[in-house]
């Protein structure tokens, strides 16, 4: 359940932000999750509800917005499906990860004075 | 304040931030990085499930003939120090890092875990991560190399139940092969799982009760460690 120390470092990174801006409160957080991170949208979820007790983030709705699993050959640009044997089938050269791993804080909204 | 009407009112702003939610880790992770090569090591990030055999490859390393090889360790562990007690038994200097209820390290613990250790000498200092195929997959702690244990007991299709540990893999050790005449599953069908999973799969089956294999695999290692 590594979900929970991911919305830890969520609330510190999005907490220094907020006071650098002299922030009063967190309105909405968006962050992008690939299908091939490791990370369980829903748990993420889960875990923000527990742990924004108490933050400005109380009120925050987290916006969790998902990336597909997509794999291609590096050279000739052919679409490996997740499953297949990762080799381009043409070129022989290892598929490459193009989308699906990332974990990324893209947006906060927030009310300043 | 409102810039419309100047009536007082807070304003809602978007704040873009693009960064990765560990890019604190991973800050920590380059730091651990440098140090690494700063004094000529190769650092492994060494993971797999509970009882797949990472300390047992350790062990291995130690006794291998013509054991020229220096290194040094530090095991996760959630609860216990007996994995770094075998190590030290092998003649391995080791250390536990004590995560509590934590099912991965992160590049902090290795961090403040690199106090206690002289890496000048050394060749190899390994990471021997949590047992767990999940979590473990996603922290950078500032290794050159993962590698993966995966021991035969464990099931052909493990590979593609846990593809984020394999994807980042340089290496997976697939252990314990001298149980295999008792078991139901051969190496080619790992071998499949793991090229589904790994782009460029790099596979080595071997034994740390027989010595099986452990040549190709210690060829390898010696092989990174002169090109690092």
């Amino acid at each position: 359940m590594h979900e929970y120390s991911i919305v830890s470092s969520l609330l510190e990174r999005v907490g220094a932000e907020a006071r650098t801006h002299n922030a009063i409160a967190v309105h909405r957080l968006t962050v992008r999750i690939g299908a091939a991170a490791g990370v369980d949208p829903d748990l993420l979820s889960k875990a923000y509800e527990m742990f924004r007790e108490g933050t400005l983030c109380v009120g925050a709705e987290l916006c969790v917005q998902r990336v597909e699993e997509q794999w291609a050959c590096p050279q000739c640009g052919r679409t490996i499906a997740r499953g297949e044997i990762l080799r381009c089938g043409q070129c022989a050269m290892p598929a490459r990860l193009v989308s699906g791993d990332e974990i990324i804080l893209e947006q906060i909204e927030m009310e300043v004075p | 304040m409102c810039q419309d009407c100047g009536c007082g009112d807070p304003e809602i702003v978007p704040v873009e931030v693009h960064e990765r939610l560990l890019a604190a880790n991973d800050r920590v992770a380059q730091h651990n990085r440098a140090h690494f090569v700063e004094h000529g090591v190769l650092a492994l990030n060494l993971m797999g499930s509970p009882g797949s055999g990472k300390t047992a490859i350790l062990e291995a390393i130690a006794r291998a003939p013509k054991a020229n090889r220096k290194l040094a360790a530090v095991s996760g562990d959630l609860a216990t120090d007996h994995d770094a007690q075998r190590l030290r038994a092998a003649g391995i200097p080791a250390a536990t890092i004590t995560t509590g209820s934590a099912c991965h390290l992160d590049a902090e613990m290795v961090h403040k875990a690199l106090h206690d250790f002289a890496l000048d000498g050394l060749d190899f200092f390994v990471i021997e991560n949590v047992g767990n195929l999940v979590c473990p997959a996603i922290y950078d702690l500032g290794q050159a190399l993962n590698v993966v244990a995966l021991s035969v007991t464990e099931g052909e299709d493990k590979p593609l139940k846990y593809p984020v540990m394999f994807r980042n893999a340089d290496a997976v050790l697939l252990t314990k092969i001298d149980l295999l005449p008792h078991l139901g599953v051969c190496i080619r069908n790992f071998d499949d799982a793991i090229a589904r999973v790994m782009p460029e799969p790099r596979v080595f089956p071997v034994s740390a009760r027989t010595g099986e294999g452990l040549d190709r695999w210690l060829q390898w290692l010696d092989e990174k460690r002169i090109a690092a």
